[in-house]
């Protein structure tokens, strides 16, 4: 059902991927103090993805994602449980969030951004897994 | 000692790559771990000694009371040393035991596995961390039950132990609960100091009811005790280590455990020393009507797990000490005796004592192993077995209520005892050498280590039982049994017990002279025999089936529509119950809207009706998508601009979802009737006035202090954060969030399952899998 869209859908998708992953990064990543954060950042990228996808086909988008949908809810589980570890580390009860500054870059590193790049990967595998399902049983009923 | 246990957790995921470096010598390897830690354990012995309690505090969830906080005392202690001795001599031996096995790493994984869930379960002193540990062995012991699982026996024996024990498990976590709620403490520490209290409290009987049910589930006493012979479907090692030596005990430690908080009533005493005097004679005659080895040696397992319950019940300081000396010779012999069986299985090729003969020519130390820990279950001198014997049947001759019952029960199981000893240690060894399917060797080394080194110690301890005074002493100091003079000997004099003893070697004797037409005597027995525990089990599994099957044809038909009832209906019973007879509905809200809300509401209520009213499926889809923006709209106007957005982005996403499913869609049909339309109808407008009603309340009840105040105020100081929504997402309920990521995961994995098992039957509806095999 879903095949290569128009050329305007095609060159919208090719344009629109890298800014709309982008901003998904930003949203992310300003979560913390404005709106934002890896739930919506996630639904973002998954929009994105889904747009490449309408206009390319699912054999294109799998094959520009090089992993599997499904290994990006693993490594998002992953991060996920692994932010709650540094608590455990330093004595604290579980999931208590720790903050570090990175010096040069005064960049505020801490478990919580980790825990919303988990949120994010899993967002975004999750969608695009029921997406990608969906589309590759179009394919094998065409 | 906590590190150390959670890094044998991961020692045993490492096991695989363990393989690859060291090949076939992996088992001896890795038995170096449960080695270090015996050592360490034994550091502590002069603390031990002394009576008192080492607590290795570490806190795990502070909030909620659980701690991973170790206890280690005599009873502790001495179970600790029995399952990293044993568990060592176990991997020694299934080095060559499945020598060459492809899934020797898969193996040893579970192996170590258990081994640390089981010291955790001894040392937790935490209720629910023991829980933890406890349903840990469980699963483990499902995982190597059905170690061969191209057996379709084998795994129903897998399932049947792990229902059996994990539905125990279910009515142990009911039981611990009620002990924390009536003692206060999740502590057994502090619990077992509590006893008093606990005893008069008025949850004392249903808290002793189902911490019952789940030692005896695990414990395999009767009426559960069936699914441990069928548990010697796994391989040999593994009988030796958990269903002799350690997981079975699990229970019969949780009730010495819990015998300074709970014991001493009559309630206990009973219950106690009746289930176990009659699990004891039960397992000891069921053992003698079977020629497979294993199946032999499991049955009387089971008998000796009674003797300990029945002496846990007796609790006078007599029967504390007998359980203590009972409990070591029976681990030492019994998994001599399991290794023994491994050893002739693995030489000869088959199972059954009565097509062995002759051994002994051909494997001369084997059965000079087999003799000497074959004597110590007989209950002869001069062996461990011996002593705890006479310790058992004195205390059970002490009994003071039933007397008569337990001494007759004891002495059965005494007598038919024996005879399985005799039939175990003799029968193969002696005798015309008969073939067998393989031809037997001497067994190697690393076999014949194990149960040459506890057959060793029975001897050892049996002939210097003094040496174990001290120990016992500091065990039944951890029984609660403080300040009794202990003194094991070999020789109490000439007494009833011994009487009885050369009686039961009397019988004993006879039995096993006349086995085989015994045997077929008791044949006959086998359609009663049929009717037993285990056909109730089969009879609860296969209702359990047909309810599920039922329940799933009622409520999980597969169509949208009856879910939303069930869930609605039920939602309204249980929500507007509350609403209406418990809180007073209030309904003194003033409804005041500005013009621009009155709109978006407007355009709330249309989207719905139009949805409800269109013939084409996109203009229903475009009439819900009306709804969906209304409501990010509402957010906006509310200032709640993450909501918003994730709003439109899951509105967004569900349009492209929708263009995935529509086409496949079969052409717009009316399905209901009218009056099914019209139930329809009441049921959502009723649904909708509850949650008027119910909003109505939460607006005009401020009895709490609201949340969102707390969150406010401290989402910058504590959560570094401005935006309040992201900071409770991944910082104050981040656990929350935690739950919610498996959720999605598993949601989509769950689509991704139902798609392809979709495409894969060809387009036909799924039915759900019926699970015949389940039994």
């Amino acid at each position: 059902m879903v095949r290569s869209g128009t050329l305007i859908l095609s060159v919208a998708a090719r344009l629109l991927l890298p800014l709309q992953l982008l901003f998904s990064l930003f949203l992310l990543l300003r979560g913390h103090d404005e709106p934002g954060g890896g739930f919506i950042a996630g639904l973002v990228a998954s929009g994105a993805f889904a747009l490449y996808l309408f206009a390319y086909g699912g054999r294109a988008t799998h094959a520009m994602l090089k992993v599997s949908p499904r290994d990006l809810i693993g490594l998002g589980l992953t991060l996920g449980v692994f932010s709650t570890l540094p608590a455990l580390w330093q004595g604290e009860p579980f999931f208590t969030a720790q903050w570090w500054t990175i010096p040069v870059i005064g960049f505020k590193a801490s478990t919580p951004l980790l825990f919303d790049i988990g949120v994010y990967l899993v967002v975004i595998g999750s969608v695009l897994t029921a997406i990608t399902a969906l589309v590759d049983t179009d394919r094998e009923d065409a | 000692m906590q590190l150390a246990v959670l890094g044998g957790f991961v020692v045993a995921g490492m096991a695989p790559l363990l393989h690859r470096w060291f090949g076939a010598r992996t088992p001896l390897v890795l038995s170096l771990l449960p080695a270090s830690m015996m050592i360490w354990l034994l550091g502590l012995w002069p603390v031990i000694a002394s009576g008192e309690a080492v607590l290795l505090e570490w806190a795990w969830v502070p909030g909620l009371d659980i701690t991973l906080t170790f206890l280690i005392d005599g009873l502790s202690w001495l179970f600790a040393l029995l399952i990293l001795g044993i568990g060592a001599l176990v991997l020694v031996y299934t080095g060559d035991y499945l020598h060459g096995h492809q899934d020797l790493p898969r193996f040893l994984v579970v192996l170590i596995a258990f081994m640390m869930s089981m010291l955790g379960l001894v040392l937790s002193d935490n209720l629910v961390t023991l829980f933890v540990f406890w349903e840990l062995t469980s699963i483990t012991s499902f995982l190597l039950i059905g170690f061969h699982h191209g057996d379709l026996s084998a795994r129903k024996a897998a399932q049947q132990g792990l229902y059996v024990t994990a539905g125990g498990g279910l009515a142990l976590l009911a039981g611990f609960v009620m002990l924390a709620q009536a003692g206060g403490s999740w502590s057994l520490a502090e619990l077992t100091m509590r006893g008093d209290a606990l005893r008069s409290h008025a949850l004392y009987l249903p808290m002793l009811f189902c911490l019952l049910v789940g030692a005896f589930t695990k414990s395999a006493q009767f009426p559960f005790h069936f699914w441990l012979p069928s548990a010697m479907a796994a391989p040999t090692p593994v009988s030796a280590y958990l269903h002799s030596a350690t997981m079975v005990k699990a229970g019969v430690f949780l009730l010495a455990r819990l015998h300074p908080a709970l014991g001493g009533t009559d309630a206990w005493t009973l219950s106690l020393s009746l289930v176990g005097a009659f699990t004891m004679a039960t397992g000891a005659f069921l053992a003698i009507q079977h020629t497979n080895i294993k199946k032999l040696l499991a049955y009387s397992t089971v008998m000796a797990l009674g003797t300990l319950t029945m002496l846990l019940g007796l609790g006078t300081p007599e029967a504390l000490v007998a359980f203590v000396a009972f409990l070591l010779a029976h681990s030492l012999y019994k998994g001599a005796l399991f290794m023994v069986a491994g050893i002739l299985d693995h030489e000869t090729g088959t199972k059954d004592v009565t097509h062995m003969g002759g051994l002994r020519h051909v494997m001369p130390r084997t059965a000079v192993v087999a003799a000497v820990a074959a004597l110590s279950l007989a209950g002869m001198p001069p062996l461990l077995g011996f002593v705890g014997k006479e310790l058992m049947l004195e205390s059970a001759l002490a009994a003071t209520q039933y007397r008569v019952v337990i001494v007759g029960l004891t002495s059965v199981a005494a007598f038919l005892t024996l005879a399985v000893a005799a039939i175990v240690a003799f029968r193969p060894f002696y005798g015309a050498l008969r073939r067998t399917p393989r031809t037997p060797h001497e067994a190697p080394p690393g076999m014949l280590a194990g149960p040459a080194l506890l057959a060793g110690l029975s001897l050892l301890f049996g002939l210097a039982p003094g040496w174990l005074d001290g120990l016992v002493v500091a065990t039944i100091a951890g029984l609660g049994a403080t300040d009794h003079d202990v003194h094991l000997a070999l020789w109490h004099g000439i007494n009833l017990p011994l009487v009885l003893s050369l009686v039961s070697l009397a019988l004993g004797l006879m039995v096993w002279r006349r086995w085989d037409r015994l045997r077929a005597h008791l044949a006959r027995l086998r359609p009663f025999m049929a009717r037993g525990p285990e056909a109730g089990y089969e009879a609860l599994m296969a209702g359990m089936v047909a309810a599920a099957e039922w329940q799933t044809r009622m409520l999980q038909n597969g169509h949208i529509r009856n879910y939303l009832i069930v869930t609605l209906l039920t939602l309204l019973g249980l929500v507007g119950h509350a609403l209406l007879f418990r809180h007073a509905p209030n309904l003194n809200v003033p409804v005041a809207a500005y013009p621009h809300e009155a709109v978006v509401a407007g355009l709330m209520v249309a989207g719905a009706v139009a949805a409800c009213v269109m013939r084409s499926r996109l203009a229903a889809v475009a009439a819900v998508g009306i709804m969906g923006f209304s409501v990010a709209l509402v957010f906006v106007l509310f200032s709640a601009p993450d909501l918003a957005i994730t709003q439109l982005l899951v509105e967004t996403l569900t349009v492209i979802l929708l263009v995935l499913v529509l086409f496949r869609l079969p052409r717009f049909a009316t399905l209901s009737t009218p009056t099914e339309r019209a139930r329809d109808l009441v049921v959502a407008g009723l649904s909708g006035i509850m949650i008027t009603l119910l909003m109505f309340s939460v607006l005009g009840g401020e009895r709490l202090p609201r949340i969102s105040d707390f969150l406010v105020a401290n989402s910058q100081p504590q959560g570094h954060g401005h935006n309040i929504v992201n900071v409770i997402l991944v910082d104050f309920r981040a656990l929350d969030t935690l739950g919610e990521m498996f959720v999605l995961a598993l949601a989509a994995i769950g689509v991704l399952a139902m798609l392809r098992f979709h495409a894969e039957s060809g387009g036909t509806a799924p039915t759900p899998p019926r699970e015949s095999e389940n039994g």
